[in-house]
């Protein structure tokens, strides 16, 4: 009966979106109270659920389902599976969903639709949950739109601005884009097996039932899904533009949760996946491309959550690159800790733009002093994303490159350049906000508030301490089988001098100016440009929908309106100008009438009589 | 005033009461005809008033149509769906025997299905058109008289019935549009009321076809004959594309399409909901409960080919759709595509296929309903319908705003609504039928996605226009017609076992007479 | 007894004179006559073949012909009656003139 107290899981933050939307509306601070608490329960049962995984063991995955719809030939279910992946996820949600909740408090207290806010947490929260806990691949799907409709809510939530009007918009139909794979590759796959089942369809893959080839096929269509969520090269376009958001969503869904659904996929998937070294191929080659290439954008952006969307674009190539070098356990490990961080990272963020006013890092600087919790938290986080030992990216990125390293040396390549660049980008991130000399927005910048603060903290704590459960994870993931990968000391040893070369150099460009950043950015003209607008893939995009689509949109809306309603009118025409024409027989003299009545009669009569009537 | 209109309500709600109790403790029930009655004569009613009352219509409207609704809800949860399903709630009168005529009414899981739908449709539509004040009384004397068509044709099992109510359902449109309408509305009228009459020449051509190719003597025109007649297959292929086509110009069939965003744009806030709601639906159901059904060998003939012109359908309208400048041309063609995904489902004449399209029937009736009561809203306070015009409404008008957004989003197939319910079977049902459609298909609803967002951006997002700083948002009779059709996008969406459940138990009977694969 | 033939002819003769008369001329009080030529042509046809088909006792042709004088009598009233109010108005008889009913 466990897992059906677990419904009360994604249940309560639902219930919490249908309190706050039709009764506590009114009332922001009851919206915002009614919200944390559904998510508090939802956290404690999660970490209950966890901790019963860790006592009685996850092999096996517990399920409990309830028909949603049924017709001859169609069962569809709604359900809950606990396993070790939808456990972790449950704990990594509910902790991040919670911190940034309570976080909010302070970020968005002078917000007057604080309800509206809240509302689309809450519903944000129940929607991934549910897609964690998702036992096939329709409630997956449905739960996978819900969440990306909440981001596009949240991500719009000043809609009465332009830019987040249209981030929201874009973000919204780029991952759609994506999930048309989704959708093709699940109906491929049911209709193939009959049934939407998550264990149904693992066994018949097990059993051998489709081939390599076509089950590749499916991999790589549900993987544009996975793509466009966690925003994969060349779909990456909408996470950026995605930080118009207020900087608690970031670090909610564009950082920790939704965006690493499509590694969840993957990994929940990964019975197909493994099934075809294809996939699996093209899985790796996308986020070893996507980790190097978001990681290159993210050197020169000047907006701090920029950097960090690109850096977040960047780590979740890594973990892709993990699982597609068949390291599931290493590519979810890296996601555990990457919430953590990321998200520390991003409410770091969001506490020295609340204090600024600006993301634009360079009108910050001389931070340090006035905002030490900040800056101290947000260090920590620095360096558990750049991967130096002991923080929790180390661990988690030192497996993915072990694992890599093994496989393919060309993305092992690429991935260890990432890392350089991580370093680099993070170092100019903290030296330029919160070291140097104190600039514009600077100026009346104060800490910010313990319902800020504590979270920081928290996350931080997590940050530093979640790498630790390295070898606990990996059993639990790997159900048992397969004896966990310790930490190969020598090879972390060479590894971390890749953060650290990529911190000094970081130091020298931005602290000690030697070489200037600036006239290495006049040197390297074209290459800075390149970089500066992000390999030009917007405005590839904005070529392509405005030339093709809205053209051929445009075009045929000519066509509807002339050629095909032109036919339509042009009948109608036909039949006017018929009538005009023929009226003119109707001369109004009597004696032309009395000529057809008997002209006619004559013709009918000769007619009747070639045909033999008499 | 408001005494004496109360009190005339509650007469009229009295007598019903009494009349349906009276039914009830006798025993014999015509549940049929007495919801189809009802608008009528509450239609009758509203013709006898005085002048001096006509400011009752409206709610003499609404206690006749909420009774109506009621009963449709009532019809689908007593439809037993357990057991063999097939019709239910029959009723049968000699009418005309000479010529093989009869009033036979019977409804099955699709003809309840979409009971259910008239009749949330038409009370929603009722409470839509309060602030219409030209010539109220015979505006909503002819809206009930075209809802009483609407029904007589989903419960009619007489094929001459059958064309009587649906001319009933189709010609009140004309004077509708033609005298509440905006814009070339003449013109408009005109082209939409042709253009139905043609394809009902079609389709009489059909009927008549039918009623003499039955061989049973006396000819008949009852459809429960017919469906055990074994039509020879020549005769099948010839007339199906007659009855498909006669359909299929109200359902929006492409190329057949361009009355309906004419139409659409020029009608009046509840016609246009009655007509994209439940109207075009008309098409769709005739298709399956006259031509697919009548003539299966016609149907698996014919059908793959008209399934090419339903991919038309889904991708060009939304295409078109995305270019449009005013609101109400953008929602008529989004229209267009949606319906193409209800004949697409019919088409591919499978299970998941027909269980989508009829849930998308549902769906589509139901939120196209939402969207132009939304604009006819919108509309009656802006007075402009050019998207261009907008900007920020959404922070004067949150109200509308959020329906807005649960219609926009249940038009792009979100889960959690109707619309993507209905889609996803019928992509299922498309891909067992032929995948390259289906995948075509299923890419126009990014498209869909792509306009409904740049509609709801531009309208409702952004900066608010200065002009509208003054504007108000919905009233309370407003938002009771929304809050109704919503509560049913999200209902059905979240959990749609109970009305899928019941549209299957009539997908059952037509596949089992068409010998569609599972 | 004569040959039903011979006023068969003379019918058809006179039938035809009718229909010339009827619309070629341009009086229309010759039209009236022309019409009553081709009323006539039918009685004479009614009577004669009404004694062809059942000699010495059934009389319905006979019975048709009375019809057809009276009915063209009253028609003829009425015709006279229109060409005179036609002609107070128009100041002419000629049918060509009489177009206003042209499209």
């Amino acid at each position: 009966m466990f897992p059906g107290i677990l419904a009360l899981v994604p249940a309560l933050p639902f219930l919490a979106f249908v309190v706050i939307g039709l009764v506590t509306r009114p009332w922001r601070w009851l919206s915002a109270g009614v919200a944390i608490a559904a998510i508090s329960v939802a956290f404690l049962l999660s970490l209950g659920a966890l901790s019963f995984l860790l006592t009685a063991g996850a092999e096996t995955p517990r399920v409990v389902e309830l028909t949603w719809l049924t017709t001859s030939t169609l069962n569809a279910h709604i359900g809950l599976r606990l396993d070790a992946l939808s456990g972790i996820m449950l704990v990594v949600v509910t902790t991040v969903a919670l911190m940034v909740q309570i976080y909010s408090l302070g970020y968005m207290s002078e917000e007057p639709s604080l309800s509206r806010y809240y509302a689309y947490l809450s519903l944000f929260c129940a929607s991934m949950l549910g897609l964690v806990l998702a036992t096939n691949f329709l409630q997956l799907y449905v739960c996978w739109e819900l969440v990306g409709v909440c981001s596009y809510l949240l991500i719009g939530f000043w809609y009465d601005r332009h830019a987040p009007a249209f981030a929201a918009k874009k973000a919204f139909v780029t991952t759609r884009f994506g999930d048309l794979g989704f959708l093709i590759g699940l109906i491929m796959i049911c209709t193939a097996a009959g049934s939407f089942d998550f264990v149904e369809i693992q066994a018949k893959v097990a059993a051998g039932t489709w081939t390599a080839g076509w089950l590749g096929t499916v991999a790589v269509l549900l993987f544009c899904g996975a793509a466009g969520k966690s925003a994969q090269v060349p779909l990456h376009v909408w996470l950026p533009d995605a930080m118009e958001g207020p900087t608690p969503v970031s670090a909610l869904i564009h950082a920790a949760t939704m965006v690493a659904a499509g590694v969840y996929m993957v990994a929940r998937l990964f019975f197909l996946f493994s099934a075809s070294p294809d996939a699996m191929q093209v899985v790796a080659v996308i986020g070893g491309v996507t980790a190097i290439f978001a990681a290159l954008i993210a050197l020169v952006q000047d907006d701090i959550k920029r950097v960090l969307a690109y850096s977040t674009i960047s780590q979740l190539g890594y973990m892709m690159l993990a699982l597609g070098v068949g390291g599931m356990a290493a590519g979810m490990f890296h996601l555990f800790t990457h919430a953590f961080f990321k998200a520390l990272l991003f409410l770091g963020a969001g506490s020295v733009i609340h204090a600024t006013h600006t993301n634009n890092m360079w009108e910050m600087g001389g931070l340090r002093k006035k905002m030490p919790w900040t800056f101290w938290t947000f260090v920590a986080g620095s360096l558990a994303l750049a991967g130096v030992a002991p923080f929790a990216g180390f661990f988690s990125k030192d497996a993915i490159l072990h694992l890599v390293m093994g496989k393919n040396l060309f993305l092992f390549a690429l991935a260890v350049l990432g890392s350089l660049c991580t370093a680099f980008y993070m170092t100019r991130v903290i030296c330029v906000t919160f070291l140097g000399e104190a600039r514009a927005a600077s100026g009346h910048a104060h800490e910010s508030p313990w319902v800020m603060r504590v979270p920081l903290v928290i996350l931080a704590v997590l940050s530093v301490v979640a790498g630790f459960w390295h070898a606990g994870f990996e059993r639990l993931v790997q159900g048992g089988e397969a004896e966990a990968e310790g930490l190969n000391l020598g090879f972390a040893a060479v590894t971390q001098m890749v953060p650290l070369a990529g911190i000094l150099a970081g130091v020298m460009l931005y602290v000690l100016k030697s070489p200037d950043p600036d006239a290495l950015a006049v040197r390297f003209a074209p290459l800075y440009t390149l970089l500066k607008r992000r390999f030009y893939v917007d405005e590839l995009y904005d070529w392509i929908i405005d030339r093709i689509v809205l053209r051929c949109s445009a075009g045929l809306a000519w066509f509807d309106r002339h050629v095909v309603d032109g036919a339509v009118n042009g009948v109608a025409w036909l039949t006017q100008q018929t009538g005009t024409q023929l009226r003119y027989v109707q001369t109004g003299r009597v004696q032309h009438y009395a000529l057809a009545v008997f002209g006619g009669a004559a013709i009918l009569l000769a007619i009747a009589h070639v045909a033999g009537a008499f | 005033m408001a005494a004496v209109s109360f009190t005339v309500i509650g007469l009229v709600l009295a007598a019903l009461a009494g009349f349906f109790g009276y039914q009830a403790a006798t025993a014999t029930p015509f549940w049929l005809t007495d919801v189809m009655v009802l608008p009528l004569a509450g239609g009758l009613i509203i013709m006898a008033l005085q002048d001096k009352y006509a400011r009752m219509t409206k709610w003499i409207a609404a206690a006749f149509s909420l009774p109506a609704m009621l009963m449709c809800i009532g019809l689908a949860l007593a439809f037993r769906i357990d057991g063999a399903g097939g019709y239910q709630f029959a009723e049968h009168a000699s009418w005309t025997p000479a010529l093989g005529i009869s009033y036979s009414l019977a409804v099955d899981g699709i003809g309840t299905a979409m009971f259910l739908l008239t009749g949330v449709i038409i009370f929603a539509g009722c409470l839509a058109s309060w602030s219409v004040e030209h010539r109220v009384r015979e505006f909503y004397a002819l809206l009930l008289l075209l809802t009483s068509g609407v029904f007589g044709v989903f419960a009619a099992r007489d094929l001459f019935l059958f064309f009587l109510f649906y001319e009933v359902a189709v010609l009140p449109m004309y004077l509708l549009i033609g005298i509440w309408g905006t814009g070339p509305k003449e013109y408009s009228a005109m082209k939409l009321t042709l253009y139905l009459l043609l394809g009902s020449a079609f389709m009489l051509v059909g009927f008549l076809a039918l009623y003499f190719a039955s061989g049973v003597t006396p000819l008949t025109f009852d459809m429960d004959t017919m469906l055990k007649t074994a039509y020879s297959p020549g005769f099948q292929k010839l007339f199906f594309p007659f009855l498909f086509l006669g359909f299929g110009i109200l359902a929006g069939f492409w190329p057949l399409h361009t009355w309906s965003p004419d139409g659409h744009a020029s009608a009046p806030t509840a016609v246009s909901m009655l007509h994209a709601g439940v109207l075009m639906k008309l098409g769709a159901f005739g298709i399956i409960r006259v031509a697919v059904e009548l003539l299966p060998i016609g149907a698996h003939a014919w059908l793959p080919y008209f399934a090419v012109f339903t991919i038309v359908n889904i991708t060009y309208g939304a295409l078109v759709a995305m270019s449009q400048t005013d609101l109400k041309y953008v929602i008529a063609y989004s229209s267009v595509s949606h319906m193409g995904i209800v004949v697409l489902g019919i088409c591919t004449l499978t299970d998941a296929g027909l269980n989508g399209a009829v849930f998308q029937m549902f769906s589509h009736g139901i939120m196209t309903g939402l969207f132009f009561a939304l604009v006819g809203f919108t509309y009656g306070r802006t007075h402009t319908r050019i998207i261009a015009d907008f900007g920020g409404l959404g922070k004067r008008m949150p109200v509308l705003a959020t329906f807005f957004t649960i219609g926009g989003l249940a038009s792009l197939g979100l889960p959690g609504l109707s619309g993507f319910v209905a889609e996803f079977m019928v992509f299922l049902g498309a891909w067992r039928f032929n995948p390259v459609l289906a995948v075509i298909a299923a890419a126009g609803i990014v498209f869909t996605a792509a306009y409904v967002l740049r509609v709801l951006q531009r309208c409702f997002w952004g900066p608010l226009n200065p002009h509208f700083a003054d504007i108000t948002d919905a009233n309370r009779v407003e938002i009771l017609c929304l809050t109704i059709l919503a509560a049913c996008l999200i209902l059905f969406g979240m959990y749609p076992r109970p009305l899928v459940s019941l549209i299957n138990s009539g997908v059952v009977g037509v596949l089992a007479r068409v010998g569609g694969g599972g | 007894m004569m040959d039903v033939r011979s006023f068969a002819v003379i019918a058809t003769v006179v039938f035809g004179i009718g229909v010339y008369g009827a619309l070629a001329r341009r009086h229309a009080i010759a039209v009236i006559i022309a019409i009553e030529l081709m009323l006539n042509a039918a009685v004479l046809n009614f009577v004669s073949f009404s004694r062809l088909a059942a000699p010495g006792s059934a009389v319905s042709g006979q019975v048709f012909a009375v019809f057809i004088i009276t009915v063209a009598a009253a028609e003829a009233i009425v015709a006279l009656a229109l060409v005179l109010a036609l002609h107070r108005a128009l100041k002419t008889a000629r049918l060509d003139r009489f177009n206003m009913l042209k499209w």
